[in-house]
């Protein structure tokens, strides 16, 4: 039997200190925590940062390192720093390094990469050992060269390689969101489907429980099945709960694809034992005959000016859609010609808050709004240019008339410069898997004593 | 007639992946299920979402009186024109639609 703990969906979300105490007192024979995902999307990776801040971050995980001292078992982390890239995991290290010396604790780290050389990759795409996944975009050498990161996503294999080092606390980068709860059961020869099932329904803490904001739960896989046991107070799983759980950020509630095989839970079978706790059995475990692991890329699209007025005036609320037509036609025209630039150079979108800003055509709903607020979202391929552009929509903006013969109207602008640089906007274009001899052929993994 | 959301007990979507969203109605009874997996045909969701019928994956799930459904999102996630980075408002339009 193995029993693990899981504090949390995600290190920089909190839990409930009495239920991780609680979890503690269990004796379980490891922590596993989730750094991240791609729910946040794309710049994260594409710019190799965590999305959580690092105060948070600190406070979490130095609690966490104070825990697994104290029990004497591992910690794991998958997908360290958000996305998971190597400077995400060196990020977490690194802060890792700041709790260790101010707890005066040691420890022993072992440290796995997850991110890819594009030149690997592109040897991968030559030799026909990258496939693409359903409504996978089309990939070429130009493509993977424009990537900012490339990152592949670990298995089981790769985590137990790490805790086969004897490590106390392992920080990995990108891992599937269940890698590391389901890794230290398959070692001990617990039942495969039970051990990915409960790493499933554990990847998000409480979430398959009542009670989900509070966090820690337990999963204790064995040689049939599984169990899990939620921590807070009040905090109840019930077969409801937990099967539903496999809905959740999963397109496909039965099946669920991992590094060399899937699950399959079609047949699962939940039964409560008791008030709070649920076991599951005949969770299956498929095997595949090739070991793929499941590839990410960003790359930068474009690099965005945004400008925010907001029309009070009930005649332009009420004609907005003209207004704007108008006004993107003039924009686009002045564009071309003060700035020579060709019509596919650059995109503007004018986005209206409090009518369709966020369905855009699909919306279906038309109320009566008190005001409106026009967001321009500029795209070039500068940030000087899109900067430069969106100064060429600011008058627009101010002072745009419905007709020519009004008097100039005036809108309101929130801030001053109406012009605000968003940076580089990051682009998913990957959604492929690699396929690998060694399961660690893509993959890094060093050991630290700190 | 009344809404699917006011029938339902929760309606809720969210990204599966960069690549598709999923839509989880949680009807929260037998009578619930049937009226809504019944009355709401894959047709009428793909007219909602201008989607391709054969490009949604559906679930009638009985045992959990729910019923799923994925489809491919129209822009990737965070794309320059995505509107909704996590999927939130799918959910919502399908709570709107009305039902026998």
């Amino acid at each position: 039997m193995t029993r693990v703990l899981i504090p949390s969906g995600a290190l920089g979300l909190g839990w409930d200190d009495t239920a991780l105490e609680r979890g503690l007192a269990m004796k379980p024979d490891l922590i596993a925590i989730d750094g991240g995902s791609t729910d946040s999307g794309p710049s994260y990776l594409g710019r190799g940062v965590s999305k959580y801040a690092r105060s948070s971050t600190k406070i979490e995980w130095g609690k966490l390192i104070e825990a697994r001292a104290k029990a004497g078992v591992p910690l794991v982390i998958g997908t360290a720093g958000t996305c998971g890239t190597d400077s995400a995991v060196d990020w977490l290290f690194e802060i890792t390094r700041e709790i260790l010396t101010e707890q005066g604790l040691s420890a022993k780290i072992a440290v796995l990469k997850s991110s890819q050389p594009v030149a690997r990759i592109k040897a991968a795409l030559a030799k026909g050992d990258i496939q693409p996944l359903p409504h996978a975009p089309e990939i070429d050498e130009a493509l993977l060269a424009s990537c900012t990161h490339i990152v592949a996503l670990a298995g089981a294999e790769q985590i137990a390689a790490a805790l086969e080092t004897g490590a106390d606390i392992v920080i990995a980068g990108r891992t599937t969101d269940t890698a590391t709860i389901a890794a230290l059961p398959l070692m001990r020869g617990d039942h495969a489907g039970a051990a990915w099932h409960a790493a499933k329904i554990g990847e998000c803490g409480a979430l398959c429980a009542t009670n989900p904001q509070s966090g820690v739960i337990v999963i204790e896989t064995d040689a049939t099945g599984f169990t899990v046991t939620p921590l807070a107070d009040g905090a109840r799983c019930t077969p409801h709960t937990v099967s539903a759980h496999m809905l959740y950020e999963n397109s496909d509630p039965f099946i669920l694809f991992e590094p060399g095989g899937h699950l399959d839970v079609t047949r699962a079978r939940y039964a409560a034992l008791d008030d709070a706790r649920v076991r599951v059995e005949a969770s299956e475990w498929i095997t595949a005959p090739d070991y793929t692991v499941k590839l990410e890329g960003a790359r930068v699209a474009g690099y965005q000016t945004l400008l925010m007025a907001t029309l009070r005036d009930r005649r332009y609320v009420e004609n907005v859609e003209a207004w704007c037509a108008d006004i993107l036609a003039r924009h686009r025209a002045k564009v071309e010609t003060r700035m020579g630039l060709a019509p596919d150079d650059f995109e503007v979108e004018l986005r209206l808050m409090g009518t369709t800003s966020t369905l855009g055509a699909l919306e279906n709903r038309v109320g009566d709004p008190v005001e409106v607020g026009v967001m321009g979202v500029v795209t070039a391929d500068s940030q000087e240019r899109a900067n430069e552009i969106g100064k060429l929509l600011n008058p627009y903006l101010l002072h745009h008339p419905l007709t020519a013969e009004e008097e100039q109207p005036t809108f309101a602008f929130p801030f001053s410069p109406a012009e605000v640089d968003r940076g580089p906007a990051y682009a998913f274009c990957l959604n492929h898997v690699l396929r690998l001899d060694d399961p660690m052929a893509a993959f890094q993994l060093d050991v630290h004593d700190a | 007639m009344p809404e699917i959301g006011a029938v339902a007990l929760k309606v809720r979507s969210k990204n599966a992946g960069p690549f598709w969203v999923t839509i989880d109605i949680f009807c929260g009874s037998d009578e619930a299920f049937q009226r809504i997996s019944g009355g709401l045909t894959t047709d009428r969701v793909a007219r909602l979402f201008e989607a391709d019928p054969d490009a949604i994956k559906r679930f009638d799930i009985a045992e959990l009186q729910v019923v799923k459904l994925s489809l491919p999102r129209p822009v990737v996630q965070g794309d320059i024109r995505d509107r909704d980075m996590h999927g939130a408002a799918w959910g919502p339009l399908i709570a709107e639609l009305e039902i026998n």
